[in-house]
């Protein structure tokens, strides 16, 4: 085995020595569908290096994570870039396995200013390490189905006016057209606690390890309380996301709006619902919330091996302004490169969404999205609040009580 | 002819020689045997010890190795404390062990008993069939449960709409989450079970029941007095299964129903949070604590077990 290593090496010395340039293959872990990018831009990168081969390595989004958990844990197996889901990012940030691309050879603070600035924060650590590269984000709007509010004769601007605006607006629909107006309650709950927060907010934490999550907490309060009466009017299909059932009132229009990030739409027109085609408009999120869905990011681990040509790739998949609008035009994924936003395309309309001119509602959403202080134990707080939130939907256990819960929960395991 | 004794000052050469029947015979064992050892020290015996030494400590695994603090029993007393999720998990995973667990022996011991009496002819192709479930793959079955499940597109609850009822929430109502995934679980190993008792009731000699059958003994006499007595070394050993798997219940509910285990978590068993703790939370330490503590769960009801067999039976 040692004397196979050795002639490979050896003879990899002498075909370096041999050819003037090197040749170097580049590891680059990813998850799909960011995996559809990296392959839509890999003929200009070839053309552009023909002797840095990129061995891309995809697995399924969960074991993707847990590899790169387990590779850095270890310090084996380690790619040189390194993609990581905006689920992610923040735990990873908190972690030292990845390079800080504020420091050289990255000095990557010029950068910063190139791309969608919430998203700069997201990839930030709370020492102020920047541990990864934004690529692509998915600006929030609200989706809804034109002629199912036709028919019931809503205006769309009643969705989005105020949230008391819009379940009046649900109910109309559903006396009208027997539709729901959202797939399940808690999405309400998820919209309404991650907009307009303070500045120095995250979701459940704010920018100094306190927990937000509590009974006395506004923010949570009407989250929780608008939830609850979404279901109690019975607007909501009970309907959870990645479900059967939830493809299917795509298909049928038994849904009427539905909360995404700008990639839903691509997801629909590819393979949820193809045949609604038209049917379909956006807007922004009601009581002009902002708020982001969805987002991909590339790392160096400190004990990548082939650290330049790992840079100098992200560089190439996140601020050529080509390369980023190739991805956006082969996957639907949303450019986080400002320049790459300003371009023509942006002012096109979407044949999907009735030629409605949806990119530039998107990439106005994306500008005004706040940044959010991204914490380590999120995951642990959004279980737990997650789980109270179905024990006052589903058992009618007071709200109160329930956040009060939540908090001594989530104090007990944030550590 | 007497060969010539070697003199003890110079050992003969040959000893110190290279022999195969000498290799075969002292070194080839160990050798044939050291890849389960070598296996077992790296991926059974490393992994104990090291979830043992992390449980009394706090790392997060994106730190690397070295990066741990040591917390003493904070871990344990974490889990321990009331309102936990471990024991809302360790409640779930004994709910639905019990759900899937009890039916799975009162189904599969008469049905073995019938098949063992009534239906001997065709006993290998019904064992085939029963022993399916067993062996085909989790994510399929998961698939295709999650399918007859499904509220308004499932086969379960179409059947009931024909009969006038309305659609079941089987994977959204928290009271239902359990019995869909007890049923699942059910299905899965009664089979299994079959077979185990099948065994066991073979085991048992034709002449107790001919002698039975001449004493006018009637097939529900027979179960009671002969085939229930006998097989209880059998049904021991099939529980001591069911309470250890149903225990480490893992792939049903995950596949079933997505990382958190529902709505509400309603079918987040013990390993299901574990794995949640340890590779969503990044909390390793806190995560084998509580594998430590389920594995003394199972050990304590493993022994209850143990205690109830040994004690209902008068074993001699």
């Amino acid at each position: 085995m040692k004397k196979i290593a050795l002639f490979a090496l050896v003879s990899a010395l002498l075909a370096g020595s041999a050819s003037a340039q090197e040749k170097v293959t580049v590891t680059v872990a990813a998850f799909p569908s960011l995996d559809t990018s990296i392959k839509a831009v890999l003929p200009a990168w070839n053309k552009l290096h023909p002797n840095i081969t990129i061995k891309l390595v995809a697995q399924e989004f969960a074991d993707h994570h847990n590899a790169m958990t387990t590779a850095l844990a270890t310090g084996q197996g380690l790619p040189d870039v390194m993609a990581l889901e905006i689920g992610y990012v923040g735990k990873f940030a908190e972690g030292k396995g990845l390079e800080d691309l504020n420091k050289a050879p990255y000095n990557a603070t010029q950068y910063k200013k190139l791309f969608t600035p919430f998203t700069v924060a997201q990839a930030t650590s709370s020492d102020k390490r920047f541990i990864a590269m934004p690529t692509d984000i998915g600006p929030g709007t609200l989706l809804y189905r034109k002629d199912v509010l036709d028919k019931a004769g809503v205006d769309p601007a009643q969705l989005n006016k105020s949230w008391e605006s819009y379940i009046a607006a649900g109910k109309t629909i559903k006396a009208k057209t027997g539709a729901s107006l959202i797939n399940t309650a808690q999405s309400i709950y998820g919209v309404v606690s991650r907009t307009n927060l303070k500045p120095g907010e995250g979701i459940y934490f704010d920018s100094k390890n306190n927990l937000l999550v509590g009974p006395d907490n506004a923010r949570f309060v009407r989250a929780f309380t608008l939830a609850k009466q979404v279901r109690a009017e019975g607007l909501d299909a009970k309907i959870g996301e990645w479900s059967n059932e939830w493809y299917d009132a795509f298909k049928q229009g038994t849904v009427a709006s539905q909360f995404s990030g700008a990639w839903l739409t691509g997801a629909l027109e590819s393979w949820m619902a193809p045949d609604t085609k038209g049917m379909w408009r956006v807007e922004n999120l009601p009581e002009g919330g902002y708020a982001s869905w969805g987002g991909s990011f590339y790392a160096i681990p400190t004990a990548a091996k082939n650290k330049q040509w790992a840079w100098e790739f992200i560089k190439f998949m996140t601020m050529d302004k080509a390369q980023q609008l190739t991805a956006f035009t082969i996957n639907g994924a949303f450019p986080a490169l400002l320049t790459a936003q300003n371009d023509n395309l942006f002012s096109q309309g979407v044949a999907f969404l009735g030629n409605q001119k949806a990119r530039v509602l998107w990439r106005d959403a994306a500008r005004k999205t706040q940044p959010i202080d991204v914490n380590k134990y999120d995951s642990v707080a959004d279980q737990i609040v997650n789980t109270e939130l179905t024990n006052v939907l589903e058992q009618g256990k007071d709200i109160k009580q329930a956040l009060t819960d939540a908090r001594a929960q989530i104090l007990r395991r944030a550590r | 002819m007497q060969e010539r004794v070697p003199l003890p000052t110079s050992p003969p050469r040959q000893r110190r020689r290279w022999s195969y029947n000498r290799f075969q015979q002292r070194a080839a064992p160990y050798l044939f045997t050291s890849p389960f050892f070598i296996l077992f020290l790296i991926f059974g015996l490393f992994p104990l010890g090291f979830s043992l030494f992390l449980a009394f400590h706090l790392w997060n695994p994106l730190d690397g190795l070295g990066n741990w603090e040591y917390v003493g029993w904070d871990n344990f007393k974490l889990a321990l404390g009331a309102p936990d999720q471990f024991w809302v998990s360790l409640k779930i995973t004994v709910w639905i062990g019990l759900l899937s667990g009890v039916p799975q022996h009162l189904v599969a011991l008469p049905l073995a008993f019938v098949i063992n009496q009534a239906l001997r002819r065709w006993q290998s192709g019904i064992s085939t069939i029963l022993f399916l479930p067993y062996i085909t793959n989790a994510v399929a079955i998961t698939i295709v449960f999650g399918m007859l499940f499904s509220e308004n597109l499932g086969l379960l609850n179409y059947g009931l709409s024909l009969v006038g009822l309305g659609p079941v929430r089987w994977l959204a109502l928290p009271e239902l989450v359990p019995v869909s995934v007890a049923t699942v679980v059910f299905w899965r190993y009664v089979g299994w079970n079959v077979i185990l008792y099948l065994s066991g009731l073979q085991a048992i000699s034709e002449d107790v029941y001919e002698a039975a059958t001449v004493d006018g003994a009637n097939n529900v006499q027979k179960f009671f007095y002969i085939t229930l007595p006998l097989l209880r070394p059998m049904m021991f050993y099939a529980f001591t299964l069911t309470i250890v798997g149903n225990m480490q219940l893992f792939e049903e509910p995950f596949i079933l129903l997505g990382q958190a285990g529902g709505s509400g978590g309603a079918a987040l068993t013990s390993a299901m949070h574990i794995f949640n703790v340890a590779f969503r939370d990044l909390d390793m330490g806190y995560g084998s604590a509580m594998a430590w503590l389920l594995f003394l769960a199972i050990f304590i009801l493993s022994m209850i077990n143990n205690y109830l067999f040994s004690r209902g039976g008068g074993r001699s």
